[in-house]
């Protein structure tokens, strides 16, 4: 039996190809949607792993340092690192910002890191490592700089000496590594102008500039122009030690947060990406949806355009499964046009994407399995308008 | 079973609605038509010709009556065949006004999908088509789709695809009503030339006037009944 389906798609080939076209790109933002969800994940979970951290330290009562903001003490370390089984610690920083260079800005997640501790990133694709205490900076290749750029953060110009790559924020703003006293201080402290205003109000002050304390006004001067805070401590535990029997000690005696990988996971997908998440999927139904009205109205208007054809079918003895899967495999027809239509492009404009955009395999299976059943579904109606054809129809008037 | 008649009718009624609106389409009708025979069905409109092809067509239901079909009964009071479709498939063809083609098959698909249908193997269907189309002397056009056809050449493919199942009764809704009078005489003397060759009963609903002299015998049709005459016959070449 010739397949009745393959030849009206050979015979209108131009108008499947157009409408799996349309209904491709369609399939395409949506896949693309989901793409954008799976980044954002992967982000967060990329984040993590690249930190080479086993627990995060963090104020207490908080879920810092990605989720909320989060402010300890920078000597906090090193207690610490004197716990059993803590092989390092070092202090980070997290400020999301604009960063410079020349006339144009960038905005990145810049990271306050010790060289050599957890928090440094992993590995570079071009350049060296920080190897001075201040002013040099590594960057991810997704800020557009190259290693030589001067950037300009705060009051102070960084020389960018290498380039990283996949290390970005769960908001999928690349980073910034600069070392940590430099980033204390873009994080923390005012310009001159306001430290000058600052100093003169805290001379007035009769309770801080008394002349019976020598000292005091200097000492209280200082204090205000030093910063001593930090985000967050990143924790690498022993091999074999656990780090959850580490942060409960770390909860119990110093009086702060801390979250082994998995919670902080938790918290970064769970919550921090989690409306980010809703958002998506209400996108992906609505697309869904959308899609699914359209193979509805063009298989429904292309069976209404062949109803005489129906009825004659019909009436020469077609049985009405052969017209009603006729009329399915056009529409499961144009749905694997479309898409392949989708997987291509979606492939294709993901690398374009200011934010990762990741196409898994999975999805991509999952994807072509509601194409086919949507596709099924909105066959539905044209194969009813189908079945409802008289077979007299053909015959006169 | 009496393979001596092609189809036959005898009272056939039919009425559309219920109480002060039934309207009676056809009021016992007698018609016979032999097998290889082409006979001539016209009326005016309204007369219930078309009716009176849908029944015979088993598309609508008879109110009462009897039909029978290459000798058998297939219709008494009630339908005596349990799948119509099959009916219609194997055993009566259909030439409609306008061809009517499938328009995404080539002709000889078109021709070969009612083999087809009814089962036989791709290969046997595709024969029976090559064969027809070559008495209908259209055998050249084999590969063309319908659009590529002239208005003669798909009749003749239509006619074609109505032999294919070779059923014993062929019938045509007014065959030659968008063709000039050389175009319908030729559609004339393949149905004529068709049914002595198949040995098919041909019925053909008709009011063009350039072909009702081809008809050896007409049956008229007039506020659904029929009155059966002798027609001139006329030649209409080889």
């Amino acid at each position: 039996m010739i397949s009745l389906a393959g030849r009206d798609i050979l015979h209108s080939w131009g108008k499947f190809a157009l409408t799996g076209l349309g209904l491709g790109l369609l399939i395409g933002v949506t896949l693309t949607m989901a793409g954008v969800y799976r980044g954002m994940v992967d982000d967060a979970k990329v984040l993590l792993k690249n930190s080479g951290a086993d627990l995060w330290v963090v104020q207490k009562d908080t879920q810092g340092p990605y989720a909320e903001s989060s402010s300890i003490r920078d000597d906090v370390y090193r207690g610490i690192l004197g716990m059993p089984g803590v092989v390092q610690a070092a202090n980070v920083t997290y400020l999301t910002m604009q960063v410079r260079k020349g006339d144009t800005e960038v905005r990145a997640m810049v990271v306050g890191f010790v060289p050599g501790g957890p928090g440094e990133p992993g590995y570079l694709v071009a350049g060296r490592r920080v190897t001075r205490g201040h002013y040099e900076a590594v960057a991810d290749v997704n800020t557009g700089f190259a290693v030589g750029d001067r950037l300009r953060i705060r009051r102070h110009d960084y020389t960018v000496v290498g380039l990283t790559r996949r290390m970005v924020s769960s908001g999928g703003d690349p980073m910034v590594f600069i070392p940590l006293k430099d980033a204390q201080e873009a994080q923390f402290l005012k310009d001159n102008d306001a430290i000058v205003s600052e100093r003169a109000r805290t001379a007035l002050n009769p309770s801080l500039n008394r002349p019976g304390v020598p000292g005091l006004l200097e000492a209280i001067d200082a204090s205000q122009t030093s910063n001593r805070n930090v985000n967050a401590v990143l924790v690498r535990v022993a091999e074999g030690r656990s780090p959850e029997a580490v942060a409960q000690i770390i909860r119990r005696w110093k009086h702060l947060q801390a979250y082994t990988r998995a919670q902080m996971e938790e918290i970064l997908v769970a919550k921090l990406i989690a409306t980010a998440a809703r958002q998506i999927a209400m996108f992906l139904a609505i697309l869904a949806i959308v899609s699914a009205a359209i193979v509805a109205f063009i298989i429904y208007t292309m069976t209404l355009g062949k109803i005489r054809e129906i009825a004659v079918l019909k009436l020469i003895g077609t049985r009405n499964r052969t017209i009603a899967s006729m009329i399915l495999q056009q529409a499961l027809g144009l749905g694997l046009i479309g898409f392949l239509v989708g997987k291509i492009s979606a492939t294709v404009w993901a690398p374009a994407f200011p934010k990762y955009v990741l196409l898994e395999t999975g999805d991509t299976a999952r994807g072509f399995l509601i194409v086919m059943m949507v596709c099924a579904f909105a066959s539905t109606l044209a194969i009813r308008a189908a079945l409802k054809v008289d077979p007299a129809t053909a015959i006169g008037g | 079973m009496n393979a001596g008649v092609g189809i036959h009718i005898e009272s056939l009624s039919k009425r559309y609605g219920e109480g002060a609106a039934a309207v009676d389409a056809l009021k016992d009708v007698n018609m016979s038509v032999a097998p290889g025979e082409v006979v001539g069905l016209i009326g005016p409109s309204g007369s219930g010709k078309t009716t009176l092809l849908k029944c015979l067509g088993a598309v609508i239901e008879p109110t009462r009556g009897r039909m029978m079909l290459g000798g058998e009964v297939i219709y008494d009071n009630a339908w005596k065949i349990s799948d119509l479709r099959e009916l219609r498939r194997d055993r009566i063809g259909f030439i409609f006004q306008a061809p009517y083609l499938i328009p995404f098959l080539d002709v000889t698909d078109n021709v070969a999908l009612l083999p087809m249908l009814a089962g036989r193997p791709n290969g046997e269907a595709r024969s029976r088509a090559v064969e027809l189309l070559q008495a209908l002397d259209v055998a050249h056009r084999a590969k063309a789709q319908p659009s590529e056809l002239s208005g003669g050449e798909q009749q003749r493919v239509s006619i074609a695809r109505a032999l294919a199942n070779k059923p014993p009764v062929i019938l045509a809704d007014e065959p030659t009503a968008p063709l000039d009078s050389e175009r319908a005489l030729a559609v004339m003397r393949i149905l004529n030339l068709m049914a002595s060759q198949y040995q098919t009963a041909i019925i053909v609903v008709t009011h063009d006037e350039k072909i009702i002299p081809t008809f050896k015998r007409i049956y008229h049709i007039r506020d659904g009944r029929t009155v059966e005459e002798a027609g001139e016959g006329r030649e209409v070449g080889p």
